[in-house]
């Protein structure tokens, strides 16, 4: 007989599931295919457990929209896709600066602009990296099957109250409508961080930014008793302005160490097959399925397949892909896009040469067979 | 409690040149909030980017200073997580206008309470001189050498049009009315627009070859006149003074509590 | 059980991606199976060919997309003459033959049943074509239940429109059983 913890749901609607069991409680969007799942189903359901929902105007006042609720003490979200994510990049950058915790989905669609919008691609990876201006560090995840789905969105909201750092979760089409299996886990199964907020008294000098030992910010709710300044431009521990150059070093050193410092809290993977394997498989999102196919269906003939599925994609895990690819004769990339995940694949290898792409770039979903054809090419068997 | 309570003394002094209005405007809004006697951690001030955004850093409330147009948005957010918060919103014309006119007539549109209090001086200062949506047609800028050939949006008539339930003008020579206004403002339960004249006699006064700050400030004393007024009727060229509208509308974040109840209904009975 | 690949295309509005989602989730929900079920996207919501791929397995499912279907069903001549090439060497091939006219031979079981007809002469709604189609399909291939699907059912549909899906259901069941006997 059903069992009430099991769905049958699109990714885009295990993201949502997984939003709320984290404790998101205010979302604000604006429709985009293929993410606008997302906003529907939320704007049904955040208000039944007394959350908030808004259809903004567009997604730049979106992105500053769960700013704002942040600083409150809500825990946020909104969700788009490309061109709705170029939009938002100024307010990420903002959130990156003021160290707002905040959740950004991007399902990704074919790019660049309009694009292709009802077909898969993973194009977006280079601009959660760098799509925002100046230097900076992000933490960007994603998965390839829907329990990852849930469980990378808890994830993201527990990884952006930690490091008071927006999370981009970064899935694609495929994955965003596609339906399958969701087991939901039971409350308290799945750990869920909750803001480190200030235990300084009314009355005593509160410094929003002065960081403690661990790198960490307590921070004060807006509306709490401590009254601070946030802003964009350079601060000192107040929050006020400055562009006194040890205070302009020293933050943007923080605000790039506090991730890279912690690359191997932050990153996620999986690996299949991988102990013995001549040829690793390096994918991530919808992609890794039709990897995963091949490395299955290879094994079962005896080949030395493995697989390595990248969860976190920023900051990049270079030493997990040195440790993992240091003994496979060839390193093959799967991505739907020209490369992006390979080029920092060949930064982390130690012969750069041995790392193969094999891509799709045309709207359509990766298959086995346009793998399988790099492999033969890549083992001398011909197209 | 004293207007000198309501201000970090520790960021002082302001960025804003000698006879700049805006100082006049933050007076203004402090002393409207000394006669509503509210305490200071309830009131949120939001602002945007320009010389009229960095109001937020020197006063002593939850203060958010954030991307140029966007304040609106940010505000958005954080009154409708804390609807018991009042946030105030002060904003440039490019800000509130140029950059940030959509949020502008959006925020309108929803009638989410916030005051919005629009510092109108004509000009971008912050970045020397350019012209904005309030400059007007045969004005002088520097990215306007040969005169300027955009028209300016009336503030008032915008605002109205978009939805506000609250919306009204002065000027930094009608300090007294200004107070008085911003204090209804922020009353106000909705959407609140007020426009304030306010000079940059380091720009666009010399550019437009107006005068200093005592010109700029005389100039708003003969040319606006009450709303209605004879003189009005007299010479229509005059800019009008006081509230315009002032009418009670379902408020967003009141409305969206309402769509809370209608969630929860939909619930399955404990 | 084998892995069953499906494919169910027709025009937007006859409800085939509804019927593949049903099904899927019947397999799911009721009979603890793995199914994937994925559609193409366009722009328009009526109209134009739509096409539908279903996954059911015991076993995990990586690759999502059908490339040759064990079932495919064709609801118009448009969505035939463009899917019949795909078919699996062997498979079931389902056509209306109110809508579709068989033109090729195909290495597979070609059904052509008068899905439509039975459905206008016995309920006189064609809203629930989608689910005569689907009763045939379990019924020809036997993946899930035919009370998995009414489960399902139970929890999308009003209570009041209960009784004529499951009629439907029955229509096209009784339709593959007749031709399978």
């Amino acid at each position: 007989m059903k069992k009430e913890n099991i769905k049958f749901i699109q990714g885009n609607e295990a993201c949502v599931e997984g939003a709320l069991y984290a404790g998101l409680d205010f979302f604000a969007g604006y429709p985009i295919t293929p993410s606008t799942e997302i906003a529907e189903l939320l704007s049904y359901r955040l208000p039944q457990k007394g959350g908030k929902f808004i259809q903004m105007e567009d997604e730049i006042a979106s992105m500053c929209a769960i700013i704002g609720a942040s600083l409150t003490g809500s825990k946020v979200m909104t969700a788009t896709s490309g061109p709705g994510f170029s939009l938002m990049q100024e307010a990420l950058g903002y959130a990156v600066m003021a160290e707002i915790p905040c959740v950004v989905v991007d399902v990704q669609r074919g790019g660049p602009s309009t694009g292709i919008p009802t077909h898969v691609s993973q194009g977006d990876v280079n601009q959660a990296r760098w799509g925002t201006h100046g230097d900076h560090a992000i933490v960007t995840i994603t998965a390839s099957n829907h329990q990852d789905v849930f469980k990378t969105t808890v994830d993201a909201f527990n990884i952006s109250e930690t490091y008071r750092t927006p999370v981009i979760l970064l899935y694609d089409e495929v994955v965003g409508h596609m339906r399958e299996r969701l087991v939901v886990p039971k409350k308290g199964e799945l750990p869920l961080v909750q803001r480190l907020r200030t235990s300084v008294k009314e009355g005593v000098d509160y410094h929003p930014y002065l960081p403690r030992e661990d790198g960490r910010l307590p921070m004060s709710d807006f509306g709490a008793v401590h009254r601070y300044n946030v802003t964009g431009l350079f601060h000192d521990m107040w929050g006020f302005p400055s562009d006194n150059p040890d205070i302009v070093h020293g933050l943007l050193r923080h605000l790039v160490d506090k991730i890279q410092n912690n690359v191997n809290e932050i990153t996620r993977y999986r690996e299949y097959h991988l102990k013995d394997a001549d040829i690793v498989l390096v994918s991530y999102g919808s992609s890794a399925r039709s990897a995963n196919h091949v490395v299955v269906s290879r094994r079962s003939r005896g080949e030395k397949l493995g697989i390595l599925e990248l969860q976190t994609l920023w900051p990049f895990p270079y030493d997990l892909i040195r440790e993992k690819c240091a003994n496979a004769k060839y390193v093959v990339v799967v991505e739907m896009n020209m490369g992006q995940i390979m080029e920092e694949v060949r930064k982390a290898v130690d012969r750069p040469e041995k790392v193969f792409l094999a891509n799709r770039i045309d709207g359509s979903f990766i298959t086995p067979t346009d793998i399988r054809s790099i492999l033969r090419l890549i083992q001398g068997k011909g197209v | 409690m004293a207007v000198k309570d309501y201000i970090r003394e520790r960021f002082f002094p302001h960025i804003w040149c000698p006879g700049c209005g805006h100082g006049i405007v933050m007076n203004s809004l402090l002393r409207a909030l000394d006669d509503l006697g509210m305490s200071k951690n309830e009131i949120v001030m939001v602002s945007g980017i320009g010389c009229s955004a960095r109001i937020s850093g020197y006063l002593d409330f939850h203060t958010l200073h954030t991307l140029h147009g966007r304040a609106l948005a940010f505000a958005t957010g954080v009154k409708m997580s804390r609807p018991e918060l009042n946030l105030i919103v002060p904003m440039g014309d490019g800000d509130a206008l140029a950059i940030g006119g959509n949020h502008f007539i959006h925020a309108a549109r929803r009638n989410i309470d916030l005051t919005a209090i629009v510092m109108n001086n004509r000009i971008y200062g912050m970045t020397g001189g350019q012209y904005s949506p309030l400059s007007g047609y045969g004005t002088m800028a520097t990215t306007a050498p040969y005169t300027n050939i955009d028209h300016a949006f009336d503030t008032v008539e915008l605002a109205t049009a978009a939805g506000a339930s609250f919306v009204a003008r002065s000027t930094t020579y009608h300090v007294q009315q200004l107070t008085k206004i911003i204090n209804q403002a922020i009353l106000h339960e909705g959407f609140s627009v007020v426009e304030v004249l306010t000079q940059c006699p380091t720009y666009f006064g010399r550019k437009n070859r107006v005068g200093g700050a005592v010109e700029m400030m005389e100039a708003y004393k003969k040319n606006t006149t009450s709303i209605g007024s004879k003189a009005k009727k007299e010479n229509p060229d005059l800019i009008e003074r006081g509230i315009f509208v002032q009418k009670e509308l379902p408020e967003y974040c009141d409305e969206y509590d309402k769509v809370i109840e209608r969630a929860k209904a939909t619930l399955p009975k404990e | 059980m084998e892995r069953c690949r499906l494919v169910f295309s027709g025009s937007g509005g006859q409800g085939v991606i509804t019927a593949a989602i049903i099904l899927a989730e019947a397999a799911v929900l009721y009979e603890n199976l793995m199914a994937v079920q994925s559609q193409v996207y366009g722009p328009a919501a009526r109209g134009g060919a739509t096409r539908t791929d279903v996954i059911i397995s015991e076993s995990n499912i990586n690759y999502p997309k059908v490339i040759q279907p064990n079932v495919l069903v064709c609801l118009t001549q448009e969505a035939y003459n463009k899917f019949y090439p795909i078919i699996r060497p062997g498979g079931l091939l389902i056509t209306d033959n109110r809508f579709v006219k068989i033109q090729r031979k195909v290495d597979a079981q070609q059904k052509e049943l008068p899905m439509y007809r039975r459905v206008m002469e016995s309920i006189g709604k064609p809203i629930v074509f989608n689910i005569c189609m689907l009763g045939a399909v379990v019924g020809l291939t036997k993946l899930v239940k035919p009370e998995s699907i009414m489960e399902v059912l139970k929890e999308r549909i009003p209570q009041g429109f209960l009784k004529m899906n499951r009629e439907a259901l029955d229509l096209g069941l009784q339709m593959a059983e007749s031709i399978t006997n």
